[in-house]
């Protein structure tokens, strides 16, 4: 079974919380997901801390686990700070780490990344890092006491899917005791299935779900696709090739020349 | 019959044209010092806007969002019907292609139309959606001229009192205290929204205009005298303090990419409130005993009003016992 940090999970769905239209749409779609992590922006939802609390009492009445992130933190103290504030508020010393380095892309920032995830794993959290598939920063990471990591799939938000296969799948090979958890980019089912046939361990996703037409149908299509993915990639898929390869001998056919 | 409103925001006041509609005898209490002073109204953009609505929201708005551009005209005459203009910039043209496909009754228009529509916006869209049977009001004019025509039909008004229910006898009482009844309606949220009043010679527009963007949904409403509101923030937070420069900085960069004169304008005014929504976003009307709450308008306070007035006004004056009937009209809302 899944494993985060001495933490059992069953479901290899993790969503976030934000932009749908509606809190009762949002718990119906994580009904439907079977997550059992949903992440929470601290940061653009609180305004002051108390004040945010009928939104976060409503996701807390899902009986879920909540995996708070520094979401539009761009230099490390912001995040640090924010990681403090989150633990406070959540009671969870799980922290999903983003830094985030550059405003179009919001590409993580690896370097503040690594110094982030440093500072906070010394001071007890639990640290899910959002970054890239880069080998050496993963390594970095894995030094600085994260045990699992959160490559982009895309850019935040962009629905592109896997943008660099070659690179996931080496991260992969690379890190194969070590959860590996696709955050961000995911467009479609479809990219989360291919993400879990890369072995991928779980997929994290929000805006697929949020921004589709019908977010609880999706939210159901994701599931699905994520298990489907998990049982192609236990079984063992087939490697392509270029020649055909029958399906059925031709060997002992009639020959009616 | 004798009916308190609480609350004298915008759905206090339509509820009391309502009221008064079907004969009842009614009195506005509200805390606030004036009109506007306390409701979270007096912030809104005042978009008539059902179908543009749909993007976000479900198919029950658009549907009694529709009556509100008549009502409003009706009791205000303060109605402009322009329609409404969607516009993106080129690179977000996946937002674009998305509300198109979530929204309904608009003409898919090119670069030239959009000139035509709004001339000062020539040369920087190429292409738009024009929702040609909405339309705006401005809130704080609809508002007072709610309040004259209410005053000019018998209507009291008392501003800077405290709902007490002991003061208000055995009258029928309609709470429209927004986020403030959450004493009574413990599942009512706020969401925070942050806005702008700006003034600008350099830049006339004749109807909303929404920039579809994917971190910031921005719209801008045309005022009366070169004065434009610029909207609006949406945050799962009740706190009520003033506007983050980070919003500030957000909707200013919105207006800019809109048209860059926006960049020269003189900032008027800066806010932010408290939104009153229910898990769902959308409103309800409830009685229970002697008390009709309307609440939960959320972002459609101008477009939703209309209908929870007339529904509330239909609960308050029915005889007490009929309250189960309440009961379906809640789950119908």
């Amino acid at each position: 079974m899944l494993n985060f940090y001495g933490v059992e999970i069953a479901s290899r769905l993790l969503l976030g919380t934000a932009q749908y239209p509606s809190p009762a749409i949002l718990a119906d779609a994580a009904r439907a997901s079977g997550t059992e992590i949903l992440t929470v922006s601290l940061r653009r939802e609180s305004g002051r801390l108390r004040e945010g609390q009928d939104f976060w009492g409503l996701i807390a009445d899902l009986g879920v686990r909540v995996l708070p992130n520094t979401a539009g933190c761009h230099s490390v103290k912001e995040a640090v700070t924010t990681a403090q504030m989150a633990r406070e508020v959540f009671g969870t010393s799980w922290i999903k780490l983003e830094v985030i380095g550059e405003a179009d892309t919001l590409q993580p920032d690896v370097f503040g990344l690594v110094e982030a995830a440093r500072i906070l794993t010394s001071e007890g959290f639990e640290v899910f890092p959002y970054t890239t598939e880069d080998l050496v920063v993963a390594e970095r990471l894995l030094d600085a006491g994260c045990k699992l990591l959160m490559p982009w799939g895309a850019p935040i938000g962009t629905g592109m899917g896997l943008n660099n296969v070659y690179g996931l799948r080496s991260l992969r090979a690379h890190f194969p005791d070590v959860p590996l958890v696709i955050d961000a980019g995911i467009g479609r089912p479809s990219h989360a299935a291919a993400a879990m046939e890369l072995g991928y361990d779980a997929v994290l996703l929000n805006t697929a779900v949020a921004k589709a037409g019908d977010p609880v149908a999706m939210a159901g299509a994701f599931a699905r696709a994520i298990e489907a993915g998990r049982a192609g990639f236990l079984a063992d898929p087939i490697e392509p090739r270029d020649m055909a390869a029958p399906s059925t001998p031709v060997f002992g056919r009639a020959s009616l020349a | 019959m004798r009916v308190t409103v609480l609350g004298a925001g915008v759905a206090g006041l339509t509820s009391a044209l309502e009221l008064v509609r079907r004969g009842a005898t009614v009195t506005i209490v509200d805390r606030a010092a004036a009109l506007g002073a306390g409701a979270c109204s007096w912030s809104a953009g005042g978009m008539l806007a059902p179908w543009c609505e749909r993007e976000s929201a479900e198919p029950v708005v658009a549907t009694r969002g529709a009556v509100a551009l008549d009502w409003w005209d009706e009791a205000t005459g303060a109605v402009t019907r322009h329609g409404t203009l969607v516009v993106a910039p080129p690179r977000d043209s996946a937002e674009f292609t998305r509300f198109a496909r979530r929204t309904e009754r608009y003409e898919t228009i090119d670069g030239d139309r959009v000139a035509e529509l709004e001339p000062d916006l020539a040369g920087r869209f190429r292409a738009g959606l024009f929702f040609p049977d909405e339309g705006h009001l401005e809130p704080r004019g609809a508002l007072a001229a709610l309040e004259r025509s209410l005053r000019e039909r018998g209507v009291m008004f008392r501003y800077g009192v405290e709902a007490d229910p002991a003061e208000v006898g055995d009258d029928a009482v309609v709470d429209c205290r927004g986020f403030a009844a959450r004493d009574a309606l413990p599942d009512l949220r706020g969401v925070r929204g942050e806005m702008l009043v700006v003034r600008t010679d350099e830049i006339r527009l004749s109807r909303p205009v929404r920039l579809l963007h994917p971190r910031i949904p921005f719209y801008v409403v045309p005022r009366a005298g070169g004065v434009f509101m610029l909207g609006a923030t949406m945050i799962e937070s009740a706190e009520r303090r003033g506007a983050t420069a980070r919003s500030v900085v957000d909707l200013l960069n919105a207006a800019y990419a809109l048209h860059p004169a926006f960049g020269e304008a003189e900032i008027l005014e800066v806010r932010a409130d408290v939104r009153p929504a229910f898990p769902d976003n959308l409103p309800r009307v409830e009685r229970r005993g002697r008390t009709t709450y309307v609440n939960g308008l959320y972002r459609h306070g101008f477009l939703l009003s209309p209908t929870c007035a007339q529904q509330a006004a239909e609960i308050a004056t029915r005889p007490e016992d009929t309250s189960h009937e309440a009961d379906r009209e809640r789950r119908r809302a």
